[in-house]
């Protein structure tokens, strides 16, 4: 574990730089209902970036509006990766693919399907008509697996494995797509904390080493606390907050974005925010 | 408020709490409907009748009216509308409860090509040439398809899910439908008698063979209206009815068997008619909530209302023949369905 | 460090090695599968020309393909080239054409029971063909016309319901199994409507024979899949992608609507073959999961094509001369032997979590 590089990263740059992706005025909706309204956000380059929320308060949907998965119906995202600018809806398909990959919730898993033919649809947006599979796409695949821990299981079918390993696989895949934008919705669901944990290392890793502009969905405040350079708190739809963990978390802003009672401390691993909450029903113990 | 949770678990319908009062009133609309629509059952067709004729037919006193034999027939195909229309109707309702999935329906669940095999085998290797003798092929190749489609689709365990139960239902159907058309090819006299009796009508059978099938009709009906309260129970999805003390094998056994028993019925009296169980049963539900004490009602009256409209105007559009009510089912009922595949929420289901 | 992004270092060559070899075996495997399925379509082929009542010697097969006179067996010419032969070459394309088509929508709808002939396009194209024949006497290039314009109305509406929900597949698959409902109660109709003379034809066009196997008809559909085939290969790319699911598939650059797009290839080739031989039970349905058996658990378009054909071709063997005096129809055969095969797939299928 890497837990001695706590500094964010930008920390180190000299000087703000240009956001990799920005909303402005962003506002979906799903069926008919407003989802996130009016949001205005910015996703730092090269930061990790974690959204946070209570339970529907659109966080997964705004990861949609980012890759393009659903069409805003007012405002606009914009893309600066690659030292071109532009709006996300006015790039052809392939080209976004080049620049921004999503990892969804749970994605079906084909059938009979090697780990190592899974990860190697990652670069579909990198062949064309003519050029199809190429030494630079083995390449990619074998960095993506490498970089997972996932080479040992090259030839293993995906559905034997187990969760952690699985998730890894899927990482590998959005890898093999190099991005410099990783959208990631909630990555460690369905896992127990140490595969959390080792996810979240490995994401954290990537970005530092790689400088890959990661975002992604957390349900816990204090993995998000503890990995995020940069929070951003969503309720109904709306932004509460954002920034870093260190100056965003505490026991008002727990108040603000998930109506819970709690003290924040310093995580004694991590120096990070700590979210203890109180409880919610008139019991023993002390109320903050 | 449990009768809200049901609404959300099946998810077919908004909540009932606004529409209790609704009930009554429906049913006596369909009633009305009903009454409309089987005097111009009676009266309408390719030759107009007028309803004085028709009452002196009915009391007795039809000596010397010539249109006598036409309205014999006419009483006698609005009396089969009226019992296959409540039938699948009826049926329709407690299949959904009971699947708790919204799109079942003979038509679709397998049910209507057993009976349809079971005939042609009726036909072609047994001789059979008579409606009276058909129905018992009918009702045996239904009850068996049925049984089948529902097995398939619970086989690898997980729960049977309308699309799972769907899918099975149009595979049996392919499958049985080739066996079918296997043994229709190398005769022609048995395709003749088939492709009629095929198309599913509510005309040309006599009273006599009405009376033959009745006591189905009653047990059928008989067994679905004593369980339809389970129904409800049932609809909330194994786990919970459990819980609330069900014994589902019971439950479901009598509820599947009424449901069989009634498509047999039915689908042997009048040949197969799809989509009239399913577009009358969401109907039902639509308007009275999911609460199957008042759902079966406004099926066992709205069902052969519906049917006999729709025969009637079959009779009218295509003079001097007809289009068959199972056709005009069909024709109005796949809309519906893909209305409702549209607006459902399937993965709720 | 900095948060600039630096060109990722190479690959360790280790790593690409290990990479590679683990891309070939399953890759090598698939290509063993084809060669051996197309040695069997040729085989089966060869077996519906020479052997049944009248046995034709391979020796004197290339001659009368040269069309060369044979005074040894003077019959031997007319009956391979007017009735052997014809039947063969028929059942073979048209068992591609199903094979692919089947594959090609069970994988895209990430359903293993969404084959064209479960979920209403075969019905859409037979229900076409039939009012072309019964009450347009249509024939030659009208026919299939027909059945193609059937089964493209089929999916656009198919295609029109399912649009713009998160559930576009399985909506799709649920229309289209009401909107078959209803072809067949429109081709029930039509069946009232008709002479039996018409009405008994229609039947045994609907079953799926190979009786109308004539030169024409051939050339028509093996022009219809060579210029399908490589469409139907680009399609394929995007069938890959459609198999990760709608979110992935539109981030890895194929939005999800235009796999299924894909699919109006799959349908077109579908319905030129339900138009020369009829729709013949389960083949469509059956071809891609035999395939993915032999192809270690992977889709295999082209290895479901060549299942396809060789279940046609030997299906119409048996038909012809598995009874005594009696000629089934291909589609019986293939339907009766389909019921019980379909029912492992329903069951693995379950298993799976699918469907």
């Amino acid at each position: 574990m890497t837990t001695t590089t706590l500094t964010p990263a930008s920390t180190d740059v000299a000087g703000p730089r240009t956001p990799a992706m920005s909303a402005r005025g962003l506002t979906l909706s799903h069926a008919g209902r407003t989802v996130v309204d009016r949001l205005d956000l910015d996703v730092p380059a090269g930061q990790v970036t974690v959204v946070v929320g209570p339970n529907g308060c659109g966080k997964s949907t705004v990861l949609r509006g980012l890759s393009r998965l659903l069409r805003p119906s007012a405002g606009a995202v914009r893309l600066a990766t690659d030292g071109a600018e532009a709006d996300i809806w006015s790039l052809r398909p392939k080209e976004f693919a080049r620049r921004v990959a999503l990892l969804p919730q749970s994605p079906p898993l084909p059938d009979g399907i090697t780990v190592v033919d899974l990860v190697g649809r990652g670069r579909h947006p990198h062949h064309t008509l003519a050029r199809r599979w190429s030494a630079a796409d083995d390449d990619a695949v074998a960095r993506a697996m490498h970089a997972t821990g996932t080479l040992d299981l090259a030839d293993r079918h995906v559905a034997e494995l187990s969760g952690g390993q699985r998730q890894r696989v899927w990482i590998a895949l959005t890898l093999a797509q190099e991005t410099d934008v990783v959208l990631l919705d909630e990555p460690t669901t369905y896992l127990d904390v140490a595969h959390q944990i080792d996810v979240l290392d490995l994401l954290r890793d990537l970005n530092r080493r790689d400088g890959t502009t990661v975002v992604m969905v957390l349900h816990d405040l204090n993995l998000a606390a503890r990995y995020a350079d940069h929070v951003v708190a969503l309720r109904e739809g709306r932004l509460v907050g954002c920034g870093a963990p260190a100056d965003l978390v505490d026991e008002d802003f727990v108040a603000r974005v998930f109506g819970l009672g709690s003290r924040v401390i310093a995580d004694p691993v991590t120096g990070s925010p700590l979210v203890v909450p109180a409880p919610t029903h008139e019991q023993t113990g002390a109320t903050p | 408020m449990s009768t809200t949770r049901t609404a959300d678990r099946t998810g077919v319908t908004p909540p009932a709490a606004t529409r209790s009062g609704s009930g009554p009133v429906l049913v006596a609309v369909l009633l009305v409907l009903l009454l409309v629509a089987v005097l111009s059952s009676i009266t309408l067709g390719s030759k107009a009748v007028p309803f004085t004729d028709v009452a002196r037919v009915l009391t007795g006193d039809g000596d010397g009216i010539a249109d006598r034999g036409i309205i014999e027939a006419r009483v006698a195909r609005t009396v089969v509308g009226v019992l296959v229309g409540a039938a699948l109707a009826v049926a329709g309702a407690a299949m959904q409860g009971l699947t708790r999935n919204p799109l079942a329906d003979p038509g679709l669940l397998g049910v209507n090509a057993g009976a349809s095999l079971a005939v042609v085998v009726a036909i072609a290797v047994f001789g059979v040439g008579s409606l009276t003798g058909y129905v018992w092929w009918a009702m045996a190749g239904a009850g068996l398809a049925a049984v089948l489609v529902h097995a398939l689709a619970g086989l690898a365990g997980g729960g049977v899910t309308p699309l799972r139960l769907t899918l099975a239902g149009a595979a049996v159907t392919a499958g049985l439908a080739s066996w079918s058309s296997g043994l229709l090819v190398s005769s022609k006299q048995s395709f003749d008698s088939f492709r009629f009796w095929q198309v599913g009508t509510i005309g040309g059978r006599g009273l006599d063979l009405v009376v033959t099938v009745l006591p189905f009709f009653a047990v059928g009906l008989a067994l679905v209206l004593l369980t339809v309260r389970r129904l409800d129970a049932l609809a909330l999805g194994d786990d919970l009815a459990r819980g609330l003390g069900e014994n589902l094998v019971l439950a479901r056994a009598a509820v599947a068997l009424g449901v069989a028993v009634l498509c047999g019925a039915s689908t042997a009296l009048a040949g197969p008619i799809g989509f009239l169980g399913l577009v009358v049963a969401h109907g039902a539900r639509f308007a009275v909530g999911p609460d199957h004490r008042r759902i079966i009602p406004v099926c066992l009256v709205g069902g052969p209302a519906l049917l006999l409209l729709a025969d009637t105007v079959g009779r009218l559009v295509a003079q001097p023949s007809e289009v068959q009510a199972g056709i005009m089912t069909a024709v109005v009922g796949v809309p519906i369905f893909v209305l409702l595949v549209r607006r459902g929420r399937m993965a709720s289901l | 460090m900095t948060a600039t992004a630096v060109a990722p270092a190479p690959a360790a060559s280790s790593a690409v090695d290990r990479v590679r070899r683990a891309r070939r075996r399953p890759a090598r495997r698939v290509r063993l599968v084809l060669t051996a399925l197309a040695a069997a379509a040729c085989a089966a082929v060869l077996v519906r020309v020479l052997l049944g009542e009248y046995v034709v010697a391979l020796a004197d097969l290339v001659p009368i393909l040269r069309g060369e006179p044979l005074p040894n067996a003077p019959g031997a010419s007319f009956i391979v080239m007017e009735a052997k032969l014809p039947r063969a070459l028929l059942g073979a394309l048209a068992g591609l054409a199903f094979g692919a088509a089947g594959a090609m929508f069970q994988t895209t709808l990430r359903n293993p029971l969404a084959s064209p002939d479960i979920i209403g396009t075969s019905l859409g194209a037979s229900a076409a063909a039939v009012v072309a024949l019964t009450t347009l006497d249509a024939q030659g290039l009208w026919l299939p016309a027909a059945a193609v314009a059937g089964a493209l109305a089929v999916s656009l509406l198919m295609h029109a319901v399912g649009r713009g929900t998160g559930l576009a597949g399985q909506r799709m698959v649920l229309v289209g199994i009401g909107i078959a409902a209803m072809l067949s109660s429109v081709i029930q109709l039509v069946m009232t409507r008709t002479s039996i003379q018409d009405a008994q034809a229609a039947l045994v066009w609907l079953t799926g024979s190979l009786a109308r196997a004539t030169w024409p008809v051939i050339g028509l559909l093996a022009v219809a899949l060579v210029v399908l085939a490589p469409v139907l290969a680009l399609c394929a790319r995007w069938m890959r992608l459609a198999e990760l699911g709608d979110d992935l598939s539109t981030t890895l650059g194929v939005p999800a609507g235009r796999a299924r797009r894909g699919l109006v290839v799959a349908v077109a080739m579908a319905a030129v073959a339900t138009s020369a031989t009829g729709p013949i039970a389960f083949v469509a349905f059956l071809s891609g999961p035999i395939a993915r058996q032999l192809c270690g658990g992977r889709p295999s378009l082209w290895a479901a094509a060549l299942v396809g054909a060789v279940v046609v071709v030997l299906s119409d063997f048996a038909g012809d001369y598995l009874i005594p005096d009696v000629n089934l129809p291909v589609g019986v055969v293939t339907g009766a032997l389909g019921a019980p095969l379909m029912l492992a797939v329903l069951v693995t299928a379950g298993r799976a979590g699918k469907a």
